[in-house]
C-alpha cells in the first residue's frame, strides 16, 4: 500500500512553503511597498530633516554639514517669521471660508437634492477639479484684475465706491483685487472649495433620519435639531475637510505668485531659497514648519474622529 | 584602502582624457554625429515653435552633427547639469559662467578654430564673464539690457530716469504712480537700486551694482521699501508682466525687450527706454564642457552661432542684441538696425551686467553682501520689512 507520488515542481513547493508560514508570504506581499514607504517616502522626510540642521557659510555661500540649530534661528528673524504668520493667517482664513460656503452647499446636496439634481450637484463641486489648476488661477487673475470684469460690473452698477471700501481695508486691501490679500484669499477658496464640499457632504448624508425623527418627536425645533443632532455627527466631516484646505494652502506655492501682492509664503520661499539662492537649510527649515503644523493639527483632528468620515 | 583610492583616482585621471583643465583643442575634426547643449528656452530653435525661427536644421544637414537640446529655468539648474555632466555645451549668464570656470567644468576654447571669432564685438570679445586671465573660455551668443517700459499714452515723453519706479510722485498724466508700476520679483533687483544711487547717491561710492558694502547695500534696501509702498505686485514671469500692463494698470516697470516686442507687435501704447541712470543688462555665453564627449561637434557649433544669419534671427526672437554687430544690419537675417537700437544696442556702456554677487569683491575680502543675504533680505522687503 504505497501510493507513488509525482515529484513536486518548485511551484508547488513554493505552495506548501506559504500555506505553512503564512507570514512568509505577508512579508514578500509587503516588502515592495514598505520599502517605498520607507526608503522613498520616509527617507526623503529624513534627508530634508538632516539638510534643515545645516547651516549655511555666510562668506562663500556654501553649505557646512555640521549639525547646529543657527538655521532654524534664522526662521526666527522677522521676515522669515512674517513669512510663516502670513501662511498660517491665510490658511486659516480660507478654511473657514471654503467650511462656512461649502457647509450649506453639502448640506443641501446631501440632504434634500434627488435623482438628477444630485448629479448635477456632485458634477459641479467636481468639475472644477478637472481642469487644469493653473488655467483656474490665471482666469481669476483676469477677473480680479484692476480692468476686469468685476471692475466693470462695479461701474456698470454704480457700486464701485462698495469695492474701492472694501480695497482700500488695511492690511488686506491693495490696488485691485488680484494684488490684495482678499483676492488671493477668494481665489484659495474658489479652487479648493471642493475638498470641503466631497468630505462634508459625505459625513452627513450618514447621518440617520430616524435620529432626526426621534428629535422632532421629543419636540425639538429645527434650529435645535440642527445644532445638537445634525452638526456633532457632521463635525468629523467639517474636520476632514479642513485637512486638506488648511494643508493645500499651506503649501501652496503658485497663487501667491500670480495673485496677491507678492508677499511670500512658506512654499514660496521654499521654492526662492533653494532655486535661486541655493541656501537649502534654510529652504529645508521652512519646509519643515508646515510638517509639524500639521502632525498637530492632525492629533487634533483624530481626537475629534475626524478619520471616521474619511 | 589609500591605495586603492590613488589608484582609482589615477585610473578615473586616465580615463577623462589625460586633460589638465588648461588643455585646450588644435585642430577640429570630423564631427562625433551629435552635440547635447543645455541652454535656456527659446535659445535654441529648431523651427517648432515658428518655422520662420529655426538655425538647428541647416547646422544639422551641413555638419552631421544632431543637436540635442536641455532646457534649463534657472541658472542653478545650468550649474547643477554641467555638473553632473553629459554635456558638451552651455549657454551660460553672467552669473553662472565664473561659477562653472572657477568649479572647472568649462574648458578654454581656442579661437583660432572659430573663423568667425573676428566678426564678435570687440566688446565683448574679452568680457569679464567668460575671459579669465587671458584665456576665453567661451564664444558670446546673445545679450540684452534690462529696460525700462512704460505706456505711452502716460508717458508722452519717455521718461529720463528710473525715479518713476522708486520715488513716490505724479506721472505726466497728473495721477500718482502709487500702483501702478513694478519691479522684478528677483533679488537681483536690488543691484538695479544700487546702480540708480550709484547716480544719485555719489557719497555711498557705489562703484559696481553687484559689489555692494553693508553701508551701500542698507541704502540699497531702503531705496526697495519704498519702492514697496508703490509696487502693487512684483514681476518674476514675463507673461503675467504683459498681463498686468493690459489689464491692472501697470504703465511702468524694469522689463526686457521681450516682452516691449511682444507688447508693440499686439498693437498696444508701448515704449521702452534706458534712462539716464543706465541699466543692468544679461550677456550668455556658448561654454564647452571640460569632458565634452563631441568636442568637434561643439566647435563647429559655436563657429555656426556666430554666423550672421543665426545671430540675426535670433535677436528678433529674443529680443537681445547680436554678439555680432553686422547681424544688425547686413540684412542676413531678419533684424534690423533700427531693431537693434531698440534692444540697446548703442547703450553698451551704460549696461552693467549680471554677475552673482560674492563676499570677497574688488572691496576686499569678505567686504561684500553676498549672493544669499540679498535672497533672504529681499524676501523681507517683498513682505513689508
Amino acid at each position: 500500500m504505497t501510493a507513488i507520488l509525482p515529484a513536486k515542481s518548485v511551484a508547488d513547493r513554493l505552495t506548501t512553503l506559504f500555506w505553512r508560514k503564512p507570514k512568509l508570504l505577508l512579508i514578500l506581499l509587503i516588502t515592495p511597498p514598505l520599502l517605498w514607504l520607507g526608503v522613498v517616502y520616509l527617507g526623503s522626510l529624513a534627508a530634508l530633516l538632516m539638510q534643515s540642521f545645516y547651516s549655511i557659510d555666510e562668506f562663500s555661500g556654501m553649505v557646512i554639514p555640521e549639525f547646529t540649530l543657527k538655521t532654524y534661528a534664522e526662521l526666527l528673524r522677522p521676515q522669515n517669521y512674517d513669512v510663516i504668520f502670513r501662511t498660517l493667517l491665510m490658511s486659516a482664513a480660507v478654511t473657514l471660508g471654503c467650511a462656512i460656503l461649502g457647509f450649506p452647499i453639502a448640506y443641501y446636496a446631501a440632504r434634500f437634492a434627488r435623482g438628477r439634481w444630485k448629479a448635477v450637484f456632485y458634477l459641479g463641486i467636481m468639475l472644477p477639479l478637472w481642469s487644469s489648476y493653473l488655467v483656474k488661477v490665471y482666469a481669476w487673475k483676469l477677473i480680479l484684475a484692476k480692468e476686469g470684469i468685476i471692475t466693470w460690473a462695479a461701474e456698470a452698477t454704480h457700486t464701485s465706491g462698495i469695492l474701492n471700501a472694501i480695497l482700500s481695508l488695511p492690511g488686506i486691501g491693495g490696488g485691485s483685487l488680484s494684488t490684495s490679500y482678499i483676492g488671493m484669499f477668494l481665489v484659495f477658496v474658489y479652487v479648493w472649495l471642493p475638498y470641503m464640499i466631497l468630505p462634508m457632504q459625505a459625513s452627513l448624508e450618514r447621518v440617520p433620519t430616524s435620529m432626526l425623527e426621534a428629535s422632532a418627536d421629543l419636540g425639538a425645533t429645527r434650529a435645535q435639531t440642527f445644532r445638537t443632532v445634525i452638526l456633532p455627527l457632521a463635525l468629523p466631516g467639517v474636520i476632514a475637510g479642513s485637512i486638506f484646505t488648511f494643508s493645500l494652502t499651506m503649501g501652496d506655492y503658485i497663487i501667491p505668485q500670480i495673485v496677491g501682492n507678492s508677499a511670500n509664503f512658506i512654499g514660496m520661499a521654499v521654492y526662492q531659497l533653494q532655486g535661486t539662492a541655493g541656501n537649502i537649510p534654510l529652504a529645508a527649515a521652512f519646509a519643515v514648519i508646515p510638517i509639524l503644523i500639521m502632525l498637530v493639527y492632525l492629533w487634533i483632528a483624530k481626537r475629534m474622529g475626524a478619520f471616521d468620515a474619511l | 584602502m589609500t591605495s586603492i583610492k590613488i589608484i582609482g583616482s589615477t585610473a578615473l585621471a586616465l580615463l577623462t582624457g589625460l586633460s589638465p583643465a588648461l588643455a585646450q583643442m588644435t585642430a577640429v575634426g570630423d564631427g562625433e554625429g551629435q552635440l547635447n547643449i543645455v541652454a535656456w528656452a527659446g535659445y535654441i530653435e529648431r523651427g517648432e515653435t515658428d518655422k520662420a525661427f529655426d538655425w538647428v536644421t541647416k547646422f544639422e544637414a551641413a555638419s552631421g552633427c544632431k543637436v540635442n537640446v536641455k532646457t534649463a529655468n534657472t541658472s542653478d539648474e545650468m550649474v547643477a547639469l554641467m555638473n553632473e555632466g553629459g554635456f558638451d555645451l552651455v549657454t551660460a549668464s553672467g552669473d553662472a559662467s565664473l561659477r562653472l570656470i572657477a568649479g572647472k567644468r568649462v574648458q578654454p576654447v581656442n579661437t583660432d578654430l572659430i573663423p568667425s571669432w573676428s566678426k564678435v564685438d570687440p566688446r565683448l570679445q574679452n568680457a569679464s564673464w567668460h575671459t579669465v586671465d587671458g584665456v576665453h573660455y567661451g564664444t558670446p551668443y546673445l545679450w540684452g539690457p534690462n529696460v525700462l517700459m512704460y505706456n505711452t499714452e502716460v508717458f508722452k515723453e519717455p521718461p529720463t530716469s528710473w525715479n518713476v519706479v522708486f520715488e513716490k510722485m505724479d506721472l505726466p498724466d497728473g495721477k500718482s504712480n502709487e500702483g501702478r508700476v513694478q519691479a522684478y520679483d528677483g533679488p537681483i533687483h536690488i543691484a538695479d537700486a544700487a546702480q540708480y544711487l550709484m547716480f544719485h547717491k555719489p557719497e555711498l561710492k557705489i562703484t559696481s551694482p553687484y559689489e555692494l558694502n553693508e553701508e551701500q547695500y542698507a541704502a540699497a534696501l531702503d531705496l526697495l521699501r519704498g519702492q514697496r509702498a508703490l509696487v502693487g505686485r512684483y514681476w518674476h514671469d514675463a507673461f503675467i508682466q504683459m498681463d498686468d500692463f493690459k489689464n491692472e494698470g501697470v504703465v511702468a516697470s524694469g522689463s526686457w525687450p521681450f516682452q516691449v516686442g511682444l507688447l508693440k507687435s499686439e498693437g498696444l501704447p508701448i515704449g521702452s527706454v534706458i534712462p539716464q541712470e543706465g541699466a543692468t543688462g544679461w550677456a550668455d555665453t556658448t561654454m564647452l564642457h571640460v569632458d565634452a564627449a563631441n568636442p568637434n561637434c561643439a566647435y563647429k557649433w559655436m563657429e555656426h552661432t556666430l554666423s550672421s544669419n543665426l545671430q540675426s534671427d535670433l535677436s528678433v526672437w529674443f529680443g537681445g542684441n547680436p554678439v555680432v554687430p553686422a547681424a544688425c544690419t547686413d540684412g542676413s537675417g531678419m533684424q534690423t538696425a533700427e531693431g537693434c537700437t531698440a534692444n540697446g544696442l548703442d547703450d553698451f556702456e551704460k549696461i552693467r551686467f549680471w554677475t552673482t554677487p560674492v563676499a570677497n569683491c574688488s572691496q576686499g575680502e569678505g567686504a561684500c553682501v553676498p549672493y544669499y543675504r540679498w535672497v533672504s533680505d529681499y524676501i523681507g522687503v517683498i513682505g513689508g520689512r
